[in-house]
């Protein structure tokens, strides 16, 4: 395994976001000047059954021939995967050096998707995969059935793309004044990625004492670190509302904030903002844990 | 830990666990039937105990898409039990038996599974099968020629009808012998036995009940021996049937949750009247080629067969015992492993003893446990015997010096320390011995004697004798492997090969 730690790793499933997630990581990695590596995992679901014969009868050898015939059947389904992946695989890795990367690396895994990126994840810098997968591809109103889980288990940067590229010009930080925004904030004012571009400073809340200070001192603190244009601006209302309309009338490229800092249980009860707001946004979400 | 799941093992695969689960309730009912009457209780003990031991492992099994139940196995061992001091007693050690397991499932006993060998297992299902099928013996003797024709075209039924396009594949065969053979047997009115001649049916869900057995030190003396075989055979069947099972779904299982789940079935069949059980092999091979994977599949499995056992037993009590046969012949012979007849031309001969005596004394003593423990016994003399054929003893004289130098190389323990004396030559005259012991291994207390034996005799004979490498050699006599089992510290210990 490569020691390599600072690799922006994007997650292919030849889903229709595939192509986005290539852009945005191509450009994440050229601005950056980070390794890229192009993820392809064949998910084998061992919990389900290749196939179902009712007959109910065991007979002479009955166990060594039902292990070979799963095997059989279970290398068939696999060889079809791993042919699938690399041709997915290869048409990212045309598009990334299109994009102007270099050497993209290729790396193909077996096992489910969580468990890969939790193995990968001391190389990882920056995570870039899509909104949904392949199972939900054509509905808009559900997310990937594994993204919670992946952006629970790991704790790195992860892009979420949900749209077609476009190079971010205005980025948006969602502030509340909490330790995950304040990484944010700190993450954008040392990081290559943001430079020269426009920040906006957003934070929704109905008290207006505290806010105001920490949003100025947050602004102060991106100001200093050169070369980013910062707009502070306090928003009233519910929050996911205020900033995904925020993101619209101030054509907002990208959105920085944290993630799930609640817990499990608390989210179930009174739901997950963060959820809310993949369901809800129109343009790609940078998380931070 | 004992309680949670994954969703995946509940709703991954919630079609096929549901027909499965439906196929191998069927197939339960007869086998529930049939090692009932092996054991000599009514079958509604066993019908009792395979839902309640299918219900709970389900939920709380190391295994998902195993079947437990009622088995042949566990009745073999009961039968004694039953006969002289009653069912009351069997409830008791039932219990008794639950609670044992659950012990074990804290010891980490299923670790201990490394030590039975692929042959140990291969002997036991061979022995399963064929008391499975020597079970069934007293149906197939002293009866009409009917019961022979019965049975016959049972099994012909089962092995034939999935040939038929499509309902072939989708109804169980097992299913449509026992109907068509009870229709058969009604229809022309057979006096043959009958599932209703063999004791009472369940008529009503099973009710909790405390064994009425007196709370003494005798009653403990009395079922303690049973029970501890019904543990170790209930938990040795169970975790064989979960190797195959990982085996055949590519999974891996929790070894030592099984043994709790096994205790806390069994805790749960006493308590509902019903006997100690198992995992199955045969119900869970059939379950997982009907597409069952999942712990829905048992849950099922469980319930399914206590509803129908429950508004069917005005039908099931007419099923003619030879269908009854007829399925547990297949179950016999779909246990069997029919490979390792083959395969005893291929193997060494140390293997096919040990495989062939596991099946001798299990047939001999009825007992499985008996049979893994002289399998596992043997296995580990044969391994020994050839681990010791790793040594040997060069030499070389110097002429100048007179003396001879012995150089010791592999595994000495207690079975190679006579072959390393007998190596020494203490009849020739030396001034000097010289023993170099860096490339050799020194395993137990036997080993050290074994030297020392040797150092005094050379001396006797009035040699000078110098040890080299004594400290490597030693550094071997390991009794726990804990801060040893790195690959840095191994390679010392190894270091000389």
């Amino acid at each position: 395994m490569n020691t390599d730690k600072n690799r922006v790793l994007a997650c292919i499933d030849g889903s229709t976001l595939s192509e986005a997630v290539c852009d945005y990581a191509a450009w994440i990695a050229r601005r950056v000047d980070a390794p890229l590596k192009l993820l392809h995992t064949i998910d084998h679901h061992p919990e389900t059954a290749p196939k179902s014969d009712l007959s109910g009868n065991i007979g002479v050898d009955s166990r060594d021939h039902l292990l070979e015939e799963i095997i059989s059947l279970e290398q068939q389904r696999s060889k079809l995967q791993l042919q699938q992946g690399k041709l997915q695989l290869q048409a990212a890795k045309e598009r990334v050096k299109q994009a102007g990367v270099a050497d993209p690396i290729v790396n193909q895994r077996h096992g489910s998707l969580v468990e890969s990126l939790i193995e990968l994840e001391d190389s990882i810098r920056v995570l870039v995969l899509g909104l949904r997968g392949k199972v939900h591809e054509n509905q808009p109103d559900k997310i990937g059935a594994k993204l919670e889980s992946i952006i629970r288990s790991l704790h790195r940067p992860i892009l979420v793309v949900n749209a077609a590229f476009k190079t971010p010009e205005r980025i948006m930080i969602a502030y509340d004044g909490s330790k995950a925004a304040e990484k944010a904030v700190d993450m954008v004012a040392t990081s290559p990625l943001y430079h020269g571009l426009t920040c906006h400073l957003v934070s929704v809340s109905k008290d207006d004492g505290s806010i105001e200070k920490l949003l100025e001192d947050a602004a102060n603190k991106l100001r200093n670190a050169g070369d980013i244009k910062v707009i502070a601006k306090k928003l009233q209302g519910k929050p996911e509302q205020a900033l995904c309309e925020y993101q619209e009338t101030h054509n907002i490229d990208l959105t920085v904030m944290g993630a799930y800092s609640h817990t499990r249980l608390h989210d179930l009860l009174l739901g997950s903002f963060t959820a809310r707001m993949l369901l809800n946004t129109k343009k790609p979400l940078l998380l931070l844990r | 830990m004992l309680f949670l799941s994954k969703k995946q093992d509940w709703l991954g695969n919630i079609r096929g666990d549901v027909l499965a689960g439906t196929v191998v309730a069927l197939a339960l009912i007869p086998e529930a039937i049939a090692f009932s009457i092996i054991a000599g209780v009514d079958p509604k003990v066993g019908l009792y105990a395979s839902f309640c031991i299918a219900v709970i492992t389900a939920f709380v099994g190391g295994r998902p898409g195993m079947i437990s139940a009622a088995t042949g196995a566990m009745a073999l061992l009961m039968v004694s039990l039953v006969k002289e001091h009653g069912l009351q007693y069997l409830l008791a050690a039932t219990l008794l038996t639950g609670v044992l397991q659950i012990f074990a499932g804290y010891l980490k006993v299923g670790s201990l599974m490394s030590f039975v060998s692929r042959s140990v297992v291969t002997g036991f299902v061979n022995a399963l099968a064929i008391l499975i099928f020597m079970a069934q013996l007293p149906e197939l003797t002293h009866v009409t020629w009917h019961v022979y024709a019965m049975t016959a075209s049972g099994l012909a039924i089962i092995y034939l009808f999935p040939y038929i396009p499509v309902i072939g594949k989708s109804l169980p065969s097992p299913l449509v012998c026992i109907v068509v053979l009870t229709g058969v047997s009604i229809y022309l009115n057979l006096d043959i036995h009958t599932v209703g001649d063999m004791g009472q049916l369940p008529d009503a869900l099973p009710i909790f009940l405390w064994p009425e057995v007196p709370l003494t030190l005798e009653t403990l003396q009395i079922i303690f021996p049973y029970s501890a075989g019904l543990a170790m055979v209930g938990l040795l069947e169970s975790l064989m049937t979960a190797t195959i099972i990982d085996d055949l779904t590519d999974t891996s299982s929790d070894k030592n949750r099984e043994c709790k789940g096994q205790g806390l079935a069994n805790i749960g069949a006493g308590l509902l009247g019903g006997m100690a059980g198992c995992a199955m092999i045969g119900q869970s091979v059939i379950n997982i080629k009907s597409g069952g994977r999942g712990r829905l599949s048992t849950l099922i499995a469980g319930s399914f067969l206590l509803i129908m056992v429950v508004f069917l037993d005005e039908w099931i009590s007419r099923i003619p015992m030879a269908a009854l046969v007829a399925v547990m012949i297949m179950v016999s012979i779909g246990t069997f492993s029919w490979r390792s007849i083959v395969n005893l031309k291929q193997y060494p001969l140390s293997t096919n003893v040990v495989m062939v005596m596991t099946v001798i004394v299990v047939v001999w003593t009825h007992n499985l446990a008996m049979g893994v423990f002289v399998g596992v016994l043997l296995a580990s003399l044969f391994f020994a015997n050839k681990i010791s054929h790793f040594m040997c003893v060069e030499s070389e004289l110097d002429d100048e010096t007179n003396t001879r130098t012995y150089h010791v190389i592999g595994q000495i323990f207690f079975n190679s320390a006579d072959k390393f004396i007998a190596a020494f030559d203490f009849k020739e005259a030396v001034d000097k011995v010289v023993i170099d012991l860096h490339r050799a291994h020194f395993w137990d207390i036997t080993s050290v004697t074994a030297l020392d034996k040797a150092v005094i005799k050379f001396r006797r004979e009035g040699a000078d004798v110098e040890l080299i490498g004594m400290n490597e050699a030693t550094t071997t006599i390991i009794d726990r492997f804990g801060v040893h089992d790195k690959p840095e510290e191994i390679e010392k210990i190894m270091g000389g090969h």
